[in-house]
Parts: structure tokens; sequence; C-alpha cells
């Protein structure tokens, strides 16, 4: 069937970046690929529909805002805040150092101070963040990956203290440090040493954590760094696979830890797009773990995922538009079938959010939620022909990238290769060069554009907050047991050089106050550091 | 045609948003411009360092975690301590409005903000480092 010759916007439609043309229309043909096999019913293998029977309609996914500046004090403020305004879970937003492992008095740390996250450096400072927060009836996800380890020591530490049982304890550690060597490049070990300590945290959650989520594998930062739907999609798996591949071979059996892997991506505005991502995501990660790696538990198939709509897409120019953005990626998000959601604000192409800002971008999911209508029914756009196809269209891209990294020996030899950075590299060059050229639109930036200036109030961090954050860390150094702070550094050291799991240790450590840069230090010693090679 | 112009763009700090800085380093080539990508988490004394090193015309710097108050002046000073005296510093990232005449007031030739199309980076630095070859 060809399209009758008629005049159109242009040439050609394409989908936002993977190069996908777009028909005029879609028909049964386009769809039939969609079979019952292919898409079962929600909470069925493949879960292409959603993991859950009942969708939406038993429990609405969890509110979660990522959040943290400043002093463990006013972060602990604002926790409180969303919490009153009908959040449902915490997301902690550490600052650059304790994710980089460097306490707030080392020379890189300057300036960095409780900016992009809250300043912690020790328990005590966690204990701070969570005071007058019941840790046992929370669910809490924190974004940490190289010093994972010590800032899920201290949490348990912490939540210990308040008199809840490390065994009932509900979150996410993200744990993901593969991607941190594509993007978002908070690593500090090498790749092996790095897979160890995610394994670690991964099997002692196994095997004392049933309800925690001991990884969360993320596509959000590539997409971010600039990889399309696609590629975000695909890689992630392909890091999925490795990590499933790394507990695998430490010995242990896929059902016992696979239920607790979860997933982190992004939403774009193109919301039919971002819809089949999601929805072949879930098909291909189901189809992965059954046929791949013979998981037999349902819970080891199903793609969990927490999403935040997509900072990279937010503008300094006319930022109240921002609030349209984010309003239709999380729908996207929704309906898409996410288990998790963060929704920017608008004013964060400016500056960390203000209160009214995060209280808009709240509202914007509790509006989804309340009033649109879209969560009355599980997966609505499925059987659209344009989605079903899209989506059998974006699985088969998924699949052509695994096999692709699948030849190289895998996601971590593809990382070592640069193949991974560099293909989104190329996609991010390209995007700009489609926006400078005008073939992609961003609206009030390279069409719609005007002169004047709508600045909104904006967060400001004052620089008394390194003065105090240095100050109180010197007062724990004088005041804590420096005998047992010294003895459990060396225990670190001596498991890091070892084969035994290096949990227990970091616990052990946390609790008597040794600090998140003094641990990292004697796994620095042990592991040495890693130099990001250069490609641009 | 003179040399080409030398340019060296390095993320100072613990930030690892790179997208940026690569996608200019790479703009800045493709103009015909030499650019080192010297990446990230670098002290403003490495970046003063190399960019003395190197016999750079420019340096472009990028921050978006917040940090570039800290981070810009002093590597700036560091610079022209070093004996860079006309070397072109430019900054990018997320950078609030009121924070960049100050950064100007220490050195900063310009602040890209997001949005920003390569072509007007191309331009202020051709026309800047060409008007000082004259």
């Amino acid at each position: 069937m060809t399209e009758k010759k008629m005049t159109e916007r242009k040439l050609e439609f394409r989908t936002t970046v993977d190069g996908l043309v777009v028909k005029r229309v879609y028909g049964p043909a386009d769809a039939e690929g969609a079979t019952e096999e292919a898409l079962g019913l929600p909470g069925e293998y493949p879960f292409t529909r959603h993991i859950m029977p009942t969708g939406y309609r038993g429990r609405l996914w969890t509110m979660r805002q990522y959040a943290g500046f400043g002093t463990v004090e006013e972060t602990n403020e604002r926790f409180k805040y969303l919490y009153q305004q009908g959040q449902t879970g915490f997301s902690v937003a550490f600052h650059l150092p304790t994710q980089e492992g460097y306490d707030s008095d080392h020379p890189l740390a300057a300036g960095e101070v409780g900016r992009c996250g809250v300043a912690v450096d020790s328990l005590q400072d966690v204990e701070r963040l969570w005071d007058g927060i019941p840790l046992a009836d929370v669910s809490t996800s924190m974004t940490i990956n190289a010093t994972a380890p010590i800032l899920l020591a201290m949490y348990i530490a912490a939540a210990e203290k308040q008199g809840a049982d490390r065994s009932k304890l509900n979150g996410t550690v993200q744990n993901d440090v593969l991607k941190e060597y594509i993007a978002r490049n908070t690593y500090i070990f090498g790749p092996k040493p790095s897979m160890r300590l995610v394994t670690d945290l991964c099997a002692f959650c196994a095997e004392n954590m049933p309800q925690w989520n001991s990884i969360s594998i993320s596509g959000y930062h590539m997409r971010e760094a600039g990889a399309t739907a696609a590629q975000e999609a695909a890689f992630t798996l392909a890091n999925g696979i490795a990590y499933v591949q790394a507990m695998i071979d430490r010995g242990m059996e896929v059902d016992s830890f696979a239920p607790r892997f979860s997933f982190f991506f992004a939403a774009y505005t193109n919301i039919l797009e971002e819809v089949a991502k999601f929805r072949a995501l879930r098909r291909s990660w189901a189809r992965i773990m059954k046929e791949r790696f013979g998981a037999t538990s349902p819970r080891s198939m199903m793609l969990r995922y927490h999403v935040q709509t997509d900072g990279f897409t937010l503008t300094a120019q006319q930022p109240l538009n921002n609030i349209v953005r984010v309003t239709l990626q999380a729908l996207a998000a929704v309906l898409g079938g996410c288990q998790s959601l963060h929704t920017n604000s608008f004013d964060e192409a400016l500056a960390l959010p203000s209160e009214q800002a995060v209280q808009v971008a709240l509202r914007t999911q509790q509006i989804i939620a309340e009033e649109s209508g879209v969560a009355d029914t599980v997966d609505p756009l499925g059987g659209s022909y344009y989605v079903e196809w899209l989506t059998n269209q974006l699985e088969a891209k998924i699949m052509e990238y695994i096999a692709e990294i699948d030849n190289m020996g895998g996601a971590l030899k593809a990382i070592e290769k640069g193949y991974v950075q560099r293909e989104i590299a190329n996609s991010a060059y390209d995007y700009q060069r489609a926006v400078d050229a005008g073939d992609l639109i961003i609206v009030g930036v390279n069409k719609y554009a005007t002169t004047e200036e709508q600045l909104p109030e904006t967060l400001e961090i004052g620089e008394e907050t390194e003065r105090r954050q240095i100050e109180r860390l010197r007062k724990l150094k004088n005041e804590r047991d420096s005998r047992r702070v010294d003895e459990a550094l060396e225990r670190v050291l001596e498991v890091a050089k070892s084969e035994e799991n290096i949990m227990p240790a970091v616990i052990d450590a946390v609790k008597a106050y040794a600090t998140v840069g003094e641990i990292s230090d004697a796994l620095r010693k042990a592991f040495g550091e890693y130099r990001e090679p250069s490609i641009v | 045609m003179d040399k080409k112009i030398r340019v060296l763009i390095a993320k100072p700090g613990l930030d690892g948003h790179d997208r940026g800085a690569k996608v200019i380093a790479r703009g800045l080539r493709d103009a015909g411009m030499e650019v080192i990508y010297l990446g990230l988490r670098l002290t403003p004394e490495q970046i003063a360092d190399a960019a003395i090193q190197e016999d750079v015309d420019v340096v472009g710097l990028s921050c978006l975690s917040g940090a570039h108050m800290a981070l810009f002046p002093k590597t700036i000073d560091l610079i022209r301590h070093k004996g860079g005296k006309d070397i072109l510093v430019i900054g990018g990232g997320i950078i609030p409005k009121k924070d960049i005449p100050k950064l100007m007031e220490v050195g900063m030739a310009r602040v890209f903000g997001p949005g920003t199309p390569l072509a007007e980076i191309v331009k202020f630095i051709e026309d800047s480092v060409g008007g000082q070859r004259q």
C-alpha cells in the first residue's frame, strides 16, 4: 500500500533521534507482531503490559522526589516538607564529595560541599538526616554508587539505632557502577574491584535485607549524556546482563538475587516513543532472564523501575515552559507503567529547585494520579497500532545492540573499549547539531524565543554550609574513639584484599564513626584509583 | 591563514556532567580549532598548568555542580599567575544569572548557559582571539 502524495509539513517524520521513519498512519498489519504471546496479560510473562495484574488500580506508583542540599538539617526539613505534601517515598541526593569518597575537608571538596546534594561525612550526619523519620516505616532510595557499601552501612546503622530491624528495611541503593564509566562519572576504583563491591553489596542484601533493592541499573544518566531511547534501553540491559552474570559467577542462584534487581530510566517529551520504550524494555528483560539465565521465578523476570523526567530537556529560557515538559514526560512514565517517579522542578536549568518549584513538580504527579484517569486501566495505549509497532521496532534495536555488545565480550569489555561512550557521544553531538540547524525544535530556545527574561526565585547554598560541615567533622574526629576507628579501618583494608564480603567490616567501621573519606581511602589502598580514557 | 586557535576544555571539581564539555570540544574541533579535552575531576592548578604547557589561546571551563564560584575564579587567577595573561577564559554550566557579573569581574570573558548554539561560541572565540592577534 503506498501513501498518496499530499503536502505535509515535512518531507519525512522521524522518531526523535533514533531515526525511525514514522508513517502517516498505522494499521493492523503494522501491529502483527503484537501477538497474545508477545503481549501477555498484565502481570504475566513477558510482562509487556505491566508487571502487576492490577496496574495502578491496586497501588499507585511511588511519588519519590530526589532531594538533598546543604547540611543534613536543611535536607531533613525538605524531606519532612515533601512528606507533608503527599510524597510517598524518599530519595536522597548526596553531595559529590560523599559520592566520590572524599570528606568535606578534602581539598577536592572545596566549593562542592552541600552543593548538588546533602553533605554526609559520617554516621552522625546520617542519624541527623533521618531525625524524626521512622526508617522502619518508609521507603528510601539513595543515589550512591562507588561508595554505596558505606552509605548503605550508615543507613543500616542509623535504622538500627532507631530500633528498626535491618531485614525489614525498604529501599534502594543505586550501586550501578558500570554506567558511571559511561556517564555520570562518580567512579573511584577500576571496573574490576568496583564489580566486586557491587556484587558484595547485592549478595549481602540477598542474605540480610530481603526487601531492599540492591541495585538500580540505570539508563537515565546515559540518556542525559546523549543516548537515544534505544541506546538507553539497550546499554542498560547490557549492564544488567553483566551484573546478573557476575552474581552467577560468584556462585549465586539466579532466583536468589534477581528479584531485588531494579532499574531506572528517563522519560522524554515524545510520549509515544517513551511508552513504547518502557513496554519493549519489560518484554526484553523478561525474555533475557528466562531464556538466557534460566530464571524460573516470575519476580526475577519483572523489570521494576523508577523514572525521572529528563533534566536535559529543561530550558533556562522561559523556565515556566518546563512545567509543561515535565507534565508530558511524567504522563509518558505513567502510561508506560513505572513503579516510582520523580518529576523535575521547572527551575533546574538555573539552580537547585526552590520549595515552590518542588511543590509544583510533586503536584504534577498528583494531578496525573488523581485527575487524569490514565491510572484507571492498565496499559491504556496497548493495542494502538503505532505504539505496538514502535514497541516491536525498539525491542529489535535493543536486541541488535545487545548482540553487538555480546560479540565484544560483554558490557565491561564494550566500556573498556570505549564503544558505549563513543556511541553516546556521537548521539549527543548529532542532537546538538540538529538543534542548531533547526531540525529539532526546542520551544523558547530555537523557536519562539523571546528576549525578556522570566527569572524565578532560586535556591542558594550559602558558603557557611562548608565551614559548618568542616567544623562538625573536626569535632567528631576529636570526640570519637580513635583506636576503635583505626582498628576498624585496618579490618576494612584486610577484607578488601581478601575475598570476603566487604559489608560487615564496613558496617563496623561506620559504627565506629569512621568517615566516608577514611573508609574510601582504605579501599583506595587496596584497589587503586581509576582514570578515564579521553573519549570525545 | 595564521595558525589554528588552540583551546583547552576542562571540568574543575567533582562534577561528572560532561555532555556539554564534550559536545563543545567536538564542535570547536569541527570549526577548525585545535582542541585539548583535559577531562574531569581536575583541580584549578592542574588546569592552569595544562593551559600554560599547551600554550593555548582559550580555556573553556564547565561546571554544573554549583561549585563554579569556588573553582572558576581560582582557575583564572592561577592561569594569570602562571603567565597566561592573554588567555581567553570562558565558562558554561548551570550558572545562576547573578553570578555572571562576578565571574566577568575576575576575568571570565563570557558565560554560555544551556541552550547556546555551537556557532555562537565559535564566533565569540574567533572574534575575541582574532582581535587579540591583530
